[in-house]
């Protein structure tokens, strides 16, 4: 231990504005870096979650939309359908 | 001979092996860190000349020297990158560059709080501090130019380009000390053979230099992962990592 009391480490030897300067903005600007350095990571994480859900999305209503596609046209066209069907079942 | 190499290669071997190594590096750097701080600040000596204001040491030679150990591991990619068209290099480069930059600023700014009560002023514009700050610049650009184009590939290849002309700043920074006359002191430490420093002083600064070493792989390791989602976002492996939650 190099100092007598907690004043005197605070005190630095009468340096204290520059080391304590020194030291405060560097474990600063690391932990700013270090935790936008994660929330980067975590962002893009979500972009691509978030991407991937639209996409889905967008597949559903793909796949809904070919439905009913499929439901007018078997309207339009019953014997159409009913052959099919019949060949199905057979 | 090198072929054992080829698989970390592949974007989705090096994400798994930096997630699993992840862990362990930031045990390490915060035990490092906290016991090499705690050391310099309370348990080293007081220099006899500067007094405490030598505990600044501790902080701005770590720091200065990563800024350029970062800087050669980042030319190093991009040449990988830019011969041999290895694209994870880039991911990398463009991991390292914000990291060094952060690190020039730590050694500039701490090198002004030591310079203004040990040289009387915060700022020279002398061979070592100019380059150092040339160093800043060369980071900013790069990455400004990782981040100037949509295309990721030609967006390396841009600051790979900067990055390679850069690093005749280097052994500029290195050399600066003894080829010209400068304020700032000589290499204290890494006269091997002769040390110049004394035992109690040279411990502490031993395990400060691991631990920021250590803190830079860390947050490396971090960015590094994200930029290889980034870059393969569309791939199969990453859909598969990153699934949306059920039921939306």
């Amino acid at each position: 231990m190099q100092f007598d009391s907690i004043s005197a480490f605070f005190d630095m030897g009468g340096y204290a504005f520059y080391v304590w300067l020194s030291y405060g903005v560097s474990l600063g600007v690391l932990l700013i870096l270090f935790l936008s350095s994660k929330a980067d990571h975590n962002k893009i994480k979500q972009q691509i979650s978030q991407r991937q859900q639209r996409e889905n999305k967008l597949r559903e209503a793909a796949k809904q939309q070919q439905a009913q596609a499929n439901e007018h046209h078997t309207l339009n066209n019953p014997q159409h359908t009913s052959d099919e069907t019949n060949e199905a079942l057979s | 001979m090198w072929k054992w190499l080829h698989p970390y290669a592949n974007p989705e071997v090096s994400y798994h092996l930096t997630g699993r190594l992840l862990p362990w590096f930031s045990y390490l750097t915060a035990i490092f860190l906290f016991v090499g701080i705690v050391w310099a600040l309370v348990f080293a000596p007081a220099d006899y000349q500067q007094g405490d204001s030598f505990r600044i040491f501790y902080l701005h030679v770590p720091a200065a020297s990563l800024s350029m150990g970062i800087y050669v591991g980042m030319a190093i990619a991009a040449l990988c990158s830019l011969v041999w068209q290895f694209k994870l290099a880039d991911a990398s480069a463009a991991a390292m560059a914000p990291v060094g930059a952060v690190f020039t600023f730590i050694a500039l700014l701490t090198g002004a709080a030591w310079g203004k009560p040990m040289w009387g002023t915060w700022w020279v514009w002398d061979a070592r501090l100019t380059s150092e700050l040339i160093l800043l610049f060369l980071y900013l650009g790069v990455i400004a130019l990782h981040n100037a184009f949509e295309d990721k590939a030609l967006a390396g290849k841009a600051a790979g380009i900067l990055t390679i002309v850069g690093v005749i700043n280097i052994p500029i920074i290195k050399y600066s000390v003894e080829w010209w006359n400068t304020l700032h002191q000589g290499s204290t430490v890494s006269q091997l053979g002769k040390p110049s420093m004394s035992i109690e002083m040279l411990w502490p600064f031993i395990v400060c230099l691991i631990g920021f070493a250590l803190l830079v792989t860390t947050i490396i390791c971090i960015r590094f992962r994200t930029e290889i989602l980034a870059r393969n976002s569309m791939r199969p492996w990453v859909k598969e990592l990153i699934t949306p939650p059920e039921g939306q």
